[in-house]
Order: C-alpha cells, then structure tokens, then sequence
C-alpha cells in the first residue's frame, strides 16, 4: 500500500471517526450456503408499501416465481428463492424487532422458473431500452442492498425538472467487520461493471464513479484493470473514514457537493447506489434473474470458521451460523448489519433478508453497554457528527420534550450513523433520545401538514 | 449632615421620583385588561400545574374557564368535583357532574405468566424501547416494565414492582390526571370507572394476536375465544382484534366473565373470596 | 434456548476513550509543570500541590456522600485536575488554611453547587484563585524568588513576578529599558527561573503539556491558539504604538499565566464553547481581556479574571454560534 498515496485521497472532511476495521473475513472466497429446510421470506423488505401475497398455503412454488406483488410505485415484487410449497402465510420476528408477515415455505429441490438465465457467461451487450431497465428493476424486486433497502427502479426514475449527470457506485462497505461488498467487487468485477453501464442507460448519462475505501486495495487495482474496457466508469479510492458509505458523505467526497438539508442526491444531479446492488441489476437484466439471493458476512471473534456466503432470502440466520462453526458458547450479542447501525436480533431464527450484509457475533464482553455518565461537555460528539449537528443538545432536547426546538436544531437531518455515541467519553445514549426526538419531530410535522 | 449626603439623598430621590411617574406612565399604556374572576378562580385551584386539565398550568385553565360558554368539560382533576362546585359558583353557572375514576394498567404479563426471550441493556426508556424492538418477551404489545408512566405520575400515585416488571397505581392517590395514560407509548393505562371499595374487573391483556400466539407469549393473555362476551348480561364486554374489552361504566361487577374466563386473563380486584363451586349450584337447584 | 441475547440501538461498539481517561491524560500532561515547580520551589510545591489535591478530593468526597447524598464519582479524576490546577495557580508558600478554603470554594461553591461535573459555569480552579485573591490579597500577592529546595516554605524570601515589576515600574514613570534589566530574560521565563505561582512559571513545560494534549486528541488548538495569537498581535500593536510604555508580545505571552490559562484553564471542557468557531471567539476574547486587565486595570495579571468573564458569555456563545452545519437549508419554491 503506498503511505504517500494516502494523503492526497479524498475524503469527506466534517467529522467521521476511525473504529477499528476488524475485517475478518475479507480474504475469505464466497461460498454457496446449502439450502434449508425451509424459508421464511417477509413480504416488507424494502422501503415502501410491502408486497401483496400472491400465493396461498399449499400452492407450489419455483425458485425465481413472484409469490408478492409490488404495491404502488415506491414498492417492488418479492419473489421466491427457492422451490417447494408454500407452509403458511403467518408471521415472525424479522430485523425490524417486531413480527412481520412471512410467506413459509418448504424446500423441495431446486426447481427455477423457465426465464431464467441460469448460465455463467458473462452477457456485456445491454438489449434493454432505459423504460425497461426500470420496470425490469421493479419486477424483479431490486433494491437497494447496502443496508436501505430503497426501491431501486424509483432512483431511476429521475423526476421531471431534475436532472442527473453522474452515477455513484457505492462499494465503500465503511462499517467495521462486513465484506460482502469486498468480496463481490473482487470475484464478480466485470458483473458489476455491466450492471453499472446498465444503470448509466437507464439514467441516460455517460459517467460513472464508484467509490472504494483504500483498505480494499485488491479490490481497486481488479476494478481499475477491468474498468479499461468500459466507457466512462472511473474507480476511485478514497480514504477510511466512517461513515464514508452514506450517500451525502459519499458524494461530498467524490464531487465536493452537498446535498442541502432535507433534500436527496438527485437535487445535487447524481444518483447513488450500491456495489451489490449494481451486480443484482445485471442480474435481472442480462439474466432475467430476480433478487432471490444475496452475499451475506458472518463474522465474530469468536466464530470458529468466519466467512461470506451467498444465502437465498428467507434462509434462518442460524443456518449461517451452523456453517461458521456454530454459536460460540459465549454469544452476548447477534448483529444484523455492522456494529455502527445494525440491528441486535432476538434469536436465531430470523430469516435473512433483501438488507442483511452481514451478521455479527460478540462475545458477552462486548456486548455490555459502558454506564451512562454526565455530560462533560466536551464537545467530541459535535467534533465526529459527520452533519454539523450538536448531539448533546440534540439528546437534550429530546429529554427534556423541547420538540419545536429540536426541529430547529435540525434533528431530523440526523442520519443516525452512531458515531456521537461511539465516542461519547461518558457513554451517553445520545442516539438513543436522539432517534426519539427524530420520531417525533416527524409526527409533529406530518400532523402539520393534516391540518 | 453634611452636603454630600444632601445631595446624594436629594438626587437619588429625584431619580426615584422620575423612574416612578415614567413607569406609572407605561404601565397605564401598555395595560392589559383581565377579568378580575380570573384571579379569584386561580385561588380556588390546587396550583398543582400538574397539566391534568389539559391546560399549561392553572392559571391557563382559570383563564379557559371564565372565558368558556359551557364549562362542561372543563374538569380539574386534581381538585375533583368540589372544587369544580366552587367555581361554577364564582362563575354563576350550573356545576357539571363527573364520574371519579382511576387509573388501570391493562397487562398482567409479570415473568411467570410471560416468559423473557431477549435482554434489553439500552436506555429504561419505555418510547425508545418501543421504537426498537417487540420487548423482551414474544408479547409486542404488553408492558416493558421501564417506567416512563411512573416518572410522569405527578402525584407519586405509581410505583414499579421490581418482581412483576409491572407499574402499580396507588388507587388513593390517583387523581385520574391522565398522565401516565398519554406516557405510556403502548397505551396500556387507561382511565376505568372508580368503583367503591376501589373495586376493579378488567380484561388485563392488550394482545391483539390471534389466540395461537397469544397464548405462546403469555400465560394470561386474552385469546379472544369470546366465551366472556357471550355471558355477559349488561353487554359490558366487546370483542376486537382478538381482544376483549370490558367497559367500566357498565359493568355491575357479577364476576360471571372472570370465571368464564379460560386463561385467567380477567382479573377480579378487591373482591371477597368466593365461595367453592358445588355449594353455589346446589343452592341454585334447591331454589 | 438458555442464552437470552443483549437487545440495545446501535452503535453496538464503542471507543476506548471514557471521562476517567481523558482526567487523567489532563493530569499527565500537567506533570512537567509539576517537576519544575517542585525543583525551583522545593518543599513549598509539594505541599501545597499536595494539600490542594487532597483537599479537593476529600470536600468532593463529603459532599456528595454526605451532604447531597448521591453516588460518589470522587474518581472520575475531575476533582484531581482541579485540584491541580489550584495549586498551579498559587504561590508556594501560600499557608495551608488559604489552600484549604480555596479548595472547598472550588470544589463546593464553583462545581457542586450547580450540579457536580458537567454542569458548572465558571471554572472551579479559577474561581477558588479569585476568591484566594481577593480575600487574602497579601498571602496571594507574596511570590517567592525561586531556589529549588532552598526557597522554603514558611520562610521564603520573596519578591515580585515579572509582570508586577513592569506594571508597578510604568506606573511610576520609570522608563521600560530601566525595567527590562529587572525582569528575566525570554529564555529564563522559558525554562522557568522567575517568579510567579507554582504552575506559570516554566514555558517549555507547558509547551510539553499542550503537544501531549493534542496528540492524545484531549484539546484542540482552537482555544490556545486564538488566545495566544490575540494577546501578540494587541500586545504587537500597543508595543509599536509606544515601545516606552508597553513591553514587547513575548514578554507579555511569557511572563504570567497565558500559558497556563492558554493551555489548561480555558480549555476545560465543561466551562468552554462547544464548536470551534465560538471557541475562536471565546479565546480572541479571553486574549483581548487579558491585555486590557493588564494594561489598563488595577491587577498585574488579568488572565484568570478574562476566563471567568468569557465563561459567562459560553452559554450564549453556544446558543446563537452554531457548527457549520452539512448542507445548508435551501429557501426553496
């Protein structure tokens, strides 16, 4: 790695912090996981209206068959990822804490839907007009895989009186421990790069950057060697810097432009999305192949065998876990996502869905919170908060109920990233009330605009 | 006396004077005028703020009350009734009459009925909890046991039972303010008829699952099998959503549907023990 | 399933630093003060560093068992920096009864009153010093004349600091050549041999402790900085304007408490702004205070009475003097 190039790497330059990167499982090649015994696939995966279930109990079912259909725009299809029949249409505890409506399924082989392309040649002609690009995201239930799960067909759709000129590919993977991205950019290369040209054309615009941290060098070098052969898309190292992966940081460190408050990435002319999920659009393009399964990183200290697997949705989390060795005795903690903004999980039988790029095992030693102290006032949280917020006065005024004031303060501009409590010297819960106060600027708000 | 302290004592006087007319002057042009009855109501009133009325403050209500046409739903809940008497006589209005009641927490999910499946180790914050997760039981409905009701309670009428994980309301103190009603973030609490001898009848469940479940989370839960409903003679229980509900103001406490009742999600308070089953039908048959 | 896991909110990690470590990384940072007032104020340094240390830590200790009745957080290491920092802030043969009352004003009157850490507006240390000062206006003013372990304690000899030779010398009339050759030079304010109280004294500690400081990440340059940069560029433009009567910027940057209020007492945490700008504000104000009380004023040295003024002004500094936010709201249509 060259020291002299890490100066001159761009980066955002309002606060962010360095956790240790703990990236366990980036040398570790992708495997296939073996398919369950059964799945549990929920029909709310995604941002937006969930699916409509399509299915009932007893009907057999392909791998690649839409068993949801989307609802309304901002929606996208759920389809099934495996073969079988369907068990139930009940529900069950999902990341989001609370219980969801699953479609469950028993695995019987692995029968896939005729229009699917299931070879490995790698197709780079794009037969699709732009119109269908998007509705073929939509169909095939594309969404934003970094974590936000935001219908990908809607970022495509620039509105009118909005225009883009630069596509942003996300393959930073800024959370410490999750290599899914990594790994993808490493085996799946030229993959991704169609399937950034593919959303070039359904964007209409002619450049493309994709931002990579520098501690994935293999990654730069394989994608910048790749990249030759393809017009207008530039790799683009950037320095490790968290959170480097949300999108206004992104795009201030490769564009220098600051989407204004409240506003979204098209109002500053670019779009954004994720490494995987520019693989998943080349999938459902060139493959006719839908969003049934995704690169998953199951990690820990104290993982026996740590590792990236690609797992079909609706998989149980335990699963994942039996292939890495099985759950270590002392478990304290089991993480969907990274350890800065991912979500502890119940137990192990949530089902992995469209979101999850990774799972996190920690030790009961670390699974503790530190004991909330005073505020000392000094000032790190204001120092780190990548938005310029004030997180003490942020937390604050949610205790205390100041609602009006905490909307001042910006509070819903809060991205909630963790970095204020990941610093915090005296181990305030800051975004704990500061989700609070966010929850409830909202409603305050929405009520507003009823009457 | 020397001429210093003359003058001195003559100068700050002046000014004295100067500043007194200059603010008699601006109070008499900035005057606002304000019903004298405001003032007398505002003395009739416990001065608690405690904001039961639904108004900021005490002075805030007096000033609704005088300028109120109907003073009807205008209720001080920390004064009761006599003091509402009181005013409507300052006022020269006719005194609404309001029933007394209470505050009752509907869950009975201790961890002997409801067992745990997780530990919660963030904020004792019963609105972020929420937010987060179900709980720590497989029940997304009932209570987290942190306390944000009791820290509302204004009137140190509510206190956490350390063994139950459930909030208990102190029925002497409880003034009906409504409080803890509007903190708890599941809505469980809610305001029930205060019948004599604090007696209470109450489905202590808010599940909303379907029996199957219900049942799994919690050993007392309400499977919403209606079998309360159906015996019901006053029509006091309705069943929605899997859940059955009692109303407190036509209750007349027979205690049918507690015995009905096949999880024991009903709960009969303060009542005397009754009497075993086989004499009571014997006495029916001999009658 | 036996195990129940641990459910919170993200971030479910958390850096090393904690409150404990950030005290004590104060204190470390203070330790070079420390040698060079115990070696050119010998017996009279330890004890007085001493009793103020022991004494912050005990009133802390009693007042939050006994008198507030809450959890003891005696070693979250506040107290000792306090402590510390009184005693810098001192003579040091001031009698062990004055250090005892500055102790239990700093600690009971400055910090406890308003809440414990965290929640006081006025920096205790300085707080306890004014108070000294003014009440014991003699014991406060009496500065030894340095002698590593022969100076003594109660028996010092004694005479006046830099800044109070040149301020006393302009005040009668005597030209500031004539003072010049009565003060120390730079490099002996440098490295410490004057008088003056127990922790102003040597420049280059300090200057040891502001590095240490700001690689462990405990300040930033902000607040030290301006404070500096105001005091030598006013102190630059009285000199220019009348070399006569003012004494150059170095002497002024050196000679008193700048460094030492620069460096430890206005970068306290919980009596300072809360973002860089108005921390900016807050020392170009510190600095122009400081000048003007020294100058102008009736005391010698003004630093600690321009932090005590500017701590006022901190809460409304942090009202209306907000961080560059990302983004800024577009007035849209």
């Amino acid at each position: 790695m060259n020291q002299k190039y890490q100066i001159v790497l761009k980066t955002f330059q309002k606060g962010g912090i360095h956790p240790p990167e703990n990236k366990l499982t980036a040398a570790k090649q992708t495997e296939v996981l073996p398919l369950p015994v059964s799945v549990a696939i929920p029909v709310s995966q995604h941002i937006g209206a969930p699916a409509t279930v399509i299915v009932n109990k007893g009907d057999s079912v392909k791998t690649g068959q839409v068993i949801a259909g989307s609802k309304g725009f901002v929606s996208v299809n759920i389809h099934s990822s495996v073969s079988g029949k369907v068990n139930k249409i009940d529900s069950i505890v999902d990341t989001t804490g609370y219980k969801q409506t699953a479609v469950f399924i028993d695995v019987e082989g692995d029968e896939w839907v005729d229009s699917v392309d299931r070879s490995d040649d790698i197709i780079t002609d794009i037969k699709l007009s732009s119109e269908e690009i998007i509705s073929r995201c939509q169909e095939s239930g594309i969404v934003g895989l970094g974590g936000a799960t935001f219908p990908s067909h809607v970022k495509l759709s620039v509105p009118s009186g909005k225009r883009c000129d630069l596509l942003i590919i996300n393959g930073v993977e800024c959370e410490p421990y999750l290599t899914a991205d990594h790994r993808l950019m490493l085996e799946k290369g030229k993959e991704i790069l169609v399937g950034i040209s593919i959303l070039m054309k359904a964007l209409k615009i002619k450049r493309a950057q994709v931002g990579i941290e520098n501690n994935k060098t293999d990654a730069i070098v394989h994608l910048k060697k790749l990249a030759a052969s393809f017009e207008g898309i530039e790799i683009c190292p950037l320095r490790v810097k968290y959170p480097q992966g949300a999108e206004k940081q992104l795009i201030k460190a490769l564009t220098g432009r600051e989407v204004p408050s409240g506003r979204l990435p098209i109002d500053v002319n670019v779009v954004v999305h994720n490494a995987g999920t520019a693989f998943a659009v080349y999938e459902a393009v060139q493959k006719n192949k839908p969003l049934i399964e995704r690169v998953v990183t199951i990690t820990g200290k104290t993982l026996a065998n740590p590792g990236n697997y690609l797992v079909r949705i609706g998989t149980p989390v335990s699963l994942l876990i039996e292939k890495a060795g099985g759950l270590p005795d002392d478990t304290g903690k089991i993480i969907s996502g990274g350890p800065m903004m991912g979500k502890a999980l119940i137990n192990t039988d949530i089902p992995v869905v469209k979101g999850m790029s990774g799972i996190i095992l920690f030790p009961s030693s670390e699974s503790d919170r530190m004991p909330s102290q005073p505020c000392i006032r000094c000032a790190k949280c204001v120092s780190v908060c990548p938005l310029g917020l004030e997180p003490y006065l942020l937390m604050l005024l949610a205790q205390k109920g100041l609602f009006e004031k905490a909307e001042e303060e910006r509070i819903t501009d809060c991205m909630e990233c963790g970095s204020c409590s990941y610093t915090c010297p005296a181990g305030r819960p800051l975004l704990d009330y500061i989700r609070l106060g966010k929850s409830t600027v909202i409603k305050m708000a929405r009520e507003r605009v009823v009457k | 006396m020397s001429s210093t302290v003359i003058i001195t004592v003559v100068s700050l006087s002046l000014i004295a004077l100067i500043c007194a007319v200059i603010l008699y002057f601006i109070a008499q042009k900035f005057k606002v005028y304000e019903d004298p009855r405001i003032d007398q109501v505002e003395a009739l009133l416990p001065g608690a703020n405690c904001g039961g009325c639904g108004f900021a403050g005490c002075r805030n209500f007096a000033e609704a009350i005088v300028n109120a046409k109907e003073i009807e739903e205008l209720n001080c809940p920390v004064g009761g009734a006599s003091v509402i008497l009181k005013i409507a006589e300052v006022l020269g209005k006719e005194a609404p009459v309001s029933e007394p009641k209470v505050a009752v927490l509907l869950c009975n999910g201790s961890p002997e009925h409801r067992p745990h499946t997780s530990k919660y180790t963030g904020v004792k914050d019963c609105r972020i909890a929420h937010n987060l997760y179900m709980g720590e039981t497989d029940c997304s409905y009932g209570c987290m046991g942190l306390g944000d009701c009791v820290n509302a309670c204004a009137f140190d009428a509510m206190y956490m039972n350390e063994e139950t994980g459930l909030p208990v309301v102190i029925d002497d103190k409880c003034v009906a303010c409504g409080a803890c009603v509007k903190a708890c973030p599941r809505n469980l609490l809610e305001l029930r008829k205060k019948a004599k001898k604090d007696r209470k009848i109450y489905v202590a469940c808010s599940n909303c699952d379907k029996g199957g479940p219900a049942r799994r989370a919690c050993k007392v839960a309400c499977i919403g099998c209606g079998k309360c409903v159906k015996v019901c003679q006053f029509d006091a229980i309705t069943l929605k959503n899997n859940l059955a509900y009692i109303d407190s103001f036509k209750c007349t406490f027979c205690r049918k549907c507690v015995s009905e009742c096949p999880t024991g999600s009903i709960l009969e308070i303060n009542f005397p023990p009754r009497k075993p089953k086989v004499e009571s039908r014997a006495e029916t048959v001999s009658v | 399933m036996s195990t129940l896991f641990n459910i919170s909110l993200s971030p479910h990690s958390h850096s090393q630093e904690t409150t404990k470590k950030l005290m004590f990384g104060v204190v470390i940072a203070l330790l070079p003060a420390l040698f060079t007032s115990i070696f050119y104020f010998g017996y009279g340094a330890l004890i007085v560093t001493s009793v103020s240390v022991i004494s912050c830590l005990v009133f802390e200790y009693l007042i939050q068992r006994f008198l507030l009745k809450k959890p003891v957080s005696v070693t979250d290491g506040s107290a000792l920096v306090t402590g510390l920092l009184l005693a810098f802030n001192v003579p040091s043969n001031l009698p062990v009864h004055i250090i005892i009352i500055g102790s239990l004003v700093s600690i009971g009157i400055a910090k406890m009153t308003f809440g414990g850490l965290g929640n006081n507006p006025f920096n205790p240390a300085l707080v306890g010093r004014v108070f000294m000062l003014i009440s014991f206006p003699v014991q406060m003013t009496s500065w030894p004349v340095p002698a590593g372990f022969n100076t003594g304690y109660t028996d010092a000899v004694t005479g006046a600091t830099p800044l109070a030779i040149v301020k006393e010398g302009l005040k009668n009339g005597e030209p500031l050549s004539d003072l010049i050759t009565q003060i120390p030079t730079p490099s002996q304010m440098f490295l410490g041999n004057m008088g003056g109280s127990l922790g102003e004294i040597a420049a280059i500690a300090l200057l040891i402790g502001f590095v240490y400081l700001l690689m462990r990440k405990i300040i930033t340059w902000h607040i030290p900085v301006s404070i500096i940069a105001t005091i030598g560029i006013f102190t630059t433009i009285l000199w220019l304007a009348n070399p006569a009567k003012n004494a150059d910027p170095m002497f002024h940057i050196l000679a008193g408490g700048v460094l030492l209020g620069a460096v430890f007492m206005a970068t306290d945490y919980v009596t300072s702004p809360m973002n860089p700008k108005a921390q900016i504000i807050y020392g170009i104000g510190i600095g122009i205070l400081t000048v003007v009380i020294r100058v102008w004023g009736a005391y010698p040295e003004g630093v600690s009475f321009a932090i005590l003024i500017m701590n006022a002004f901190v809460p409304l500094m942090n009202r209306y003097i907000k961080p560059g936010r990302f983004g800024e709201e577009v007035k849209n249509g």
